[in-house]
């Protein structure tokens, strides 16, 4: 049967048209975000995460107006509960609560989104190196994947943050993010590499664009909610990673995050002063994180497989 | 007293997201004991729609929603559950479209077997290991298989091979009728003459009422009695097999038939057929071929066409009815 | 039997990269790795012994040999089992230290991933089935809201809630203070009394994984022909559930359980922590408080051989599962 398509005469009903397969069209990142942000919206679950982070972020990034006190200053008197000076109670060094949980979000958000990101870069760039280029590469490449994925994750960043001579934010940044990119990088690589044999990347093969053009223009737009998805995995991943590593000791013990508000906790025995609020607190602000990240991911996942769309 | 009679059937797709898609719209069919029926149209017309309604297999989105289908005295369109379960045996089977991945990767044809004849074990039957091998082993042979296909896993058959072992596992149902839906598109050509002889055979040893659907008009010719072509939803024309080839039909037939060209011929020609189908979601008015029909009249677009007699069978067009002339051809398309 | 020799391969050549890996990761550091060990002591307030100073020699090499040489001698030490001593713990070698801790992480992580597996997977076959209901709904809401549970502060609450509040269990350790570990049926069931915290917390922590891997292959499965054909031959609805679905959905499962055991693993090195459980988490723990790096090295060594084993025994099995691997 012929495809052409006419002009219906008047009244009738309307014909529908047959469009053969694009490769997807990129458009400018800011209208790409929004339309992103709309499709996310659009999802129960990750409309509820958005909302979280958002107040999360709102927290973070206003917590001068929110905290009624400065998070470090020890004038209160310590190992107090829950009072109308002090909302949450006061730590064994006489700081408020409060005002550290507020002062908190910074951190973690910072840590989460930054090693996320960071581990979800080194995963695109080895998925992608790895799935576009077979052979001995890919080899290569896959071993050191599995060989990172297979090694635990925890006591790894432990002992490379225990070998690290100082203690900073940094340091768990980076130690999250190199370590957590194998699971991301495994998924891109299988999805790379089924793109690769596509007729649209060929032809655009054949028409001399060259690597570099392949890969960012023509491969990665058609991955960019897998892409979205490893990130979000990423993040929730680096926000426990570094909530568990500040609750070992392996943090700045000058920061005020909300790991090392459990790390002091911990030392200073909160639960046997009764201080549940003290412990309650920031775990409840952990959990609500990576809360937030999963449900989003939960629309992002739904956008990639109409399978898992909610009907 | 024909076997199945399905008055008015209407199947509708309904997405939680989007429009109404009206898949079959007031089809009405009766088959007889022991006929061989086949289903043709082009993808999309609701073929397959209509196979999976008669047979309740529909899933959602897709919902019957109107008719009654009459099989053997019972109302299948009433039934749900553990009734249209136990309709299964000794009722209506359905071969699906590729038995690549219609068995289980990890049960053997046995075990497939065993679980069929379990589910419609009736008191007194027996259903030891023997006995199940015994009853694999014959119908094996039916479908032209080696017995020890049995104890075999699916991804060590073949596509042929696999296809047969459903046609097996089917008729241990000891169905009345078997609707095949397009059983052979995905197996190459040499395998697909032979699968299709076997259920030529099978269909004249045991008697069943078969109904084949496919988009291959040579093959449904080849192997039915009887044919019904499908456009948009509708039946559009009834004849007998013998008599599709000669004679006039409804312009969508005849346009259908005009698409095959002799590949043995010195200049090959293809046709088509201009325009495309009519958007489902859409009311229709009038005939649905309508706006891709040279023939098309003004009544045409304003009457939907009746399924009335036309040489040994029938058809739905005004134009071949009689009822108008074939004076306009001021529809016809570029 | 390719599979099985393939697997076999990957298995050894994986070991071997991890014991290198541990080989490799203290001499990352500028100058020598003992030099490094021993300025981190001395940052922590510790005074460095010359014992002390031969244990971490022992573990990172001395800094006069080549790094070949080294490594064949780090080698030998870890075929032969020879970790050193450890400063935490003067009285013992590392071995020792961690022979004694091993038994209760096994019976620990172990029990505890068996049961979340087993568990996780019907709960995800259940939801999957039940795919849009409010069963459904109520299975995935309340696994996402477990899985974002950090397992420090789960294990935190319970021990607030259930061991300090209500007396219900016991606050730490992996049996009372004042008995001696033996095989009776009283030290035994003291020993799961106050192991019951810390495994639940695990549980609950590790369950959603497998929850929600389960629902999402079996709502890919559901979508197989296979399921259709089933249906259209009348087979029972719970043969389907669990024959034809949940059987084939549960593939991709299990060869996941083997990778999440390293966030197992890594979820007991906190729970231990906080419960004070006499496990491998635990030590690690108290190594790293202690800056003691030749326990903190076999630690990990010993934790990552462990999820290698794990790994490879569950490929073994997966063979019995999957008839699609048995063709030679």
């Amino acid at each position: 049967m012929s495809l052409s398509t006419t002009t219906p005469p008047h009244g009738d009903p309307g014909t529908t048209v047959v469009v053969p397969d694009t490769p997807a069209h990129v458009p400018g990142p800011a209208r790409f975000l929004g339309r992103a942000l709309r499709t996310l919206w659009s999802n129960g679950k990750a409309r509820i995460g958005l909302t979280i982070l958002a107040l999360i972020i709102l927290m973070a990034v206003l917590a001068p107006v929110f905290a009624p006190h400065s998070p470090t200053a020890t004038n209160f008197t310590p190992y107090q509960g829950p009072s109308a000076a002090n909302w949450f109670g006061t730590t064994g060094n006489g700081q408020d609560v409060f005002s550290q949980v507020v002062y908190g979000a910074r951190v973690s958000l910072l840590v989460g989104l930054l090693a996320g990101a960071g581990a979800t870069l080194v995963a695109v760039t080895i998925g992608l190196i790895a799935g576009y280029r077979p052979g001995a590469v890919d080899e290569v490449l896959s071993f050191a994947t599995n060989l990172a994925l297979v090694i635990p994750g925890l006591p790894l960043m432990i002992i490379l943050a225990a070998y690290v001579p100082s203690r900073s934010v940094w340091t768990i940044v980076l130690v999250v993010a190199f370590t957590s990119w194998a699971t991301g990088a495994r998924v891109i690589r299988s999805q790379a590499s089924t793109l690769r044999t596509r007729d649209f990347v060929s032809s655009a093969v054949f028409s001399g664009e060259g690597l570099g053009r392949v890969v960012f223009r023509e491969i990665l737009p058609n991955m960019t909610s897998l892409v979205a998805a490893s990130f979000f995995a990423a993040a929730t991943a680096a926000v426990m990673a570094e909530a568990s590593l500040e609750f070992l000791g392996l943090g700045d013990p000058n920061t005020v995050s909300w790991g090392t508000i459990l790390y002091y906790a911990q030392q200073q025995n909160a639960l046997l002063t009764g201080q549940w609020v003290l412990v309650f607190a920031p775990g409840l602000a952990i959990a609500l994180l990576a809360v937030s990240f999963t449900l989003v991911n939960f629309g992002v996942d739904a956008l990639s497989n109409p399978r898992l769309r909610e009907k | 007293m024909p076997l199945l009679s399905a008055t008015d059937v209407n199947v509708v797709y309904q997405p939680a997201r989007g429009r109404k898609v009206w898949a079959v719209r007031d089809v009405s069919l009766s088959l007889e004991q022991g006929e061989f029926v086949g289903l043709v149209g082009e993808s999309g017309c609701g073929k397959s729609t209509l196979g999976y309604a008669l047979t309740r297999m529909l899933r959602p989105p897709a919902r019957l929603t109107g008719g009654v289908i009459d099989f053997a005295g019972t109302d299948l369109s009433t039934l749900d559950g553990e009734g249209l379960r136990a309709q299964r045996r000794n009722g209506i089977a359905l071969v699906l479209q590729s038995g690549m991945n219609a068995l289980n990767p990890v049960r053997t044809v046995e075990m497939h077997l065993r679980d069929i004849l379990r589910a419609h074990a009736r008191d007194g039957e027996d259903l030891s290991k023997e006995a199940v091998r015994r009853r694999g082993e014959r119908l094996l042979e039916k479908v032209r298989l080696d017995t020890a296909v049995l104890t075999s896993f699916p991804h060590e058959l073949s596509g042929g091979m696999r296809q047969r072992v459903s046609i097996a596992l089917a008729l241990s149902l000891e169905p009345k009728l078997i609707v095949f839906d397009e059983p052979t598109t995905a197996l190459d050509v040499i395998v697909q003459r032979a699968v299709m002889q076997t259920i030529k055979d099978l269909q004249k040893e045991n008697g069943f009422t078969a109904v084949l659907i496919s988009h291959d008009l040579g093959t449904v010719l080849d192997a039915t009695d009887r044919v019904m072509v499908m456009y948009a939803g509708r039946i559009v024309e009834d004849q007998p097999s013998d008599t599709l080839l000669a004679g006039s039909h409804h312009p969508y037939t005849e346009a259908l038939l005009g698409c095959y060209a002799d590949p043995r011929a010195e200049e090959i020609v293809l046709g088509g057929i201009p325009g495309t189908p009519p958007d489902l979601s859409l009311p229709q008015a009038g005939c649905s071929f309508a706006p891709r029909c040279t023939l098309a009249t003004d009544v045409c677009r304003e009457v939907d066409p009746p399924l009335e007699p036309l040489g040994a069978g029938t058809a739905a067009c005004h134009v071949r009815a009689g009822r108008v002339g074939r004076t306009g051809r001021e529809d016809a398309h570029a | 039997m390719n599979y099985v020799l393939r697997k076999t391969a990957l298995f050894g050549v994986t070991l071997w990269a991890a014991v290198t890996l541990n080989f490799v990761l203290p001499r990352l550091m500028p100058g020598s790795p003992v030099d490094a060990a021993l300025a981190k002591l001395a940052q922590g307030g510790q005074q460095v012994t010359n014992a002390q100073r031969r244990a971490i020699e022992v573990q990172l090499g001395s800094p006069h040999d080549g790094l070949l040489s080294q490594y064949v001698q780090y080698l030998g030490n870890m075929a032969r089992l020879h970790f050193g001593s450890s400063y935490s713990f003067p009285n013992q070698t590392v071995a020792k230290t961690i022979e004694g801790a091993l038994p209760w992480t096994l019976v620990l992580v172990g029990t505890t991933t068996v049961i979340a597996f087993v568990v996780g997977t019907l709960l995800g076959v259940y939801a999957g089935w039940r795919r849009g209901t409010r069963s459904d709904a109520t299975v995935t809401v309340g696994a996402t809201f477990f899985a974002a549970f950090p397992p420090f502060w789960l294990g935190l609450l319970l021990l607030f809630v259930l061991a300090f509040k209500l007396n219900a269990f016991p606050i730490k350790g992996g049996y009372s203070p004042g008995l001696t570990p033996n095989l009776s049926v009283g030290f035994l069931s003291n020993a799961v009394a106050h192991s019951f915290l810390p495994a639940l917390t695990l549980a609950i922590t590790s369950l959603s994984g497998w929850v929600f891997g389960m629902r999402n292959n079996m709502i890919n499965t559901l979508g197989e022909d296979y399921v259709t054909f089933a249906e259209a031959n009348g087979l029972r609805t719970r043969t389907i559930a669990l024959l034809y679905a949940a059987r084939n959905a549960l593939l991709p499962n299990v060869t996941a359980f083997g990778l999440s055991l390293g966030a197992v693993v890594g979820g007991s090195v906190l729970v231990e922590g906080v419960f004070s459980y006499p496990g491998l988490g635990n030590l690690l723990y108290i190594a790293v408080s202690n800056h003691d790096f030749p326990l903190m090295q076999a630690l990990f060594l010993v934790i990552t051989v462990s999820m290698l084993v794990a790994i490879f025994v569950v490929d073994l099995l997966y063979v019995r599962l999957d008839p699609r691997v048995r063709r030679a």
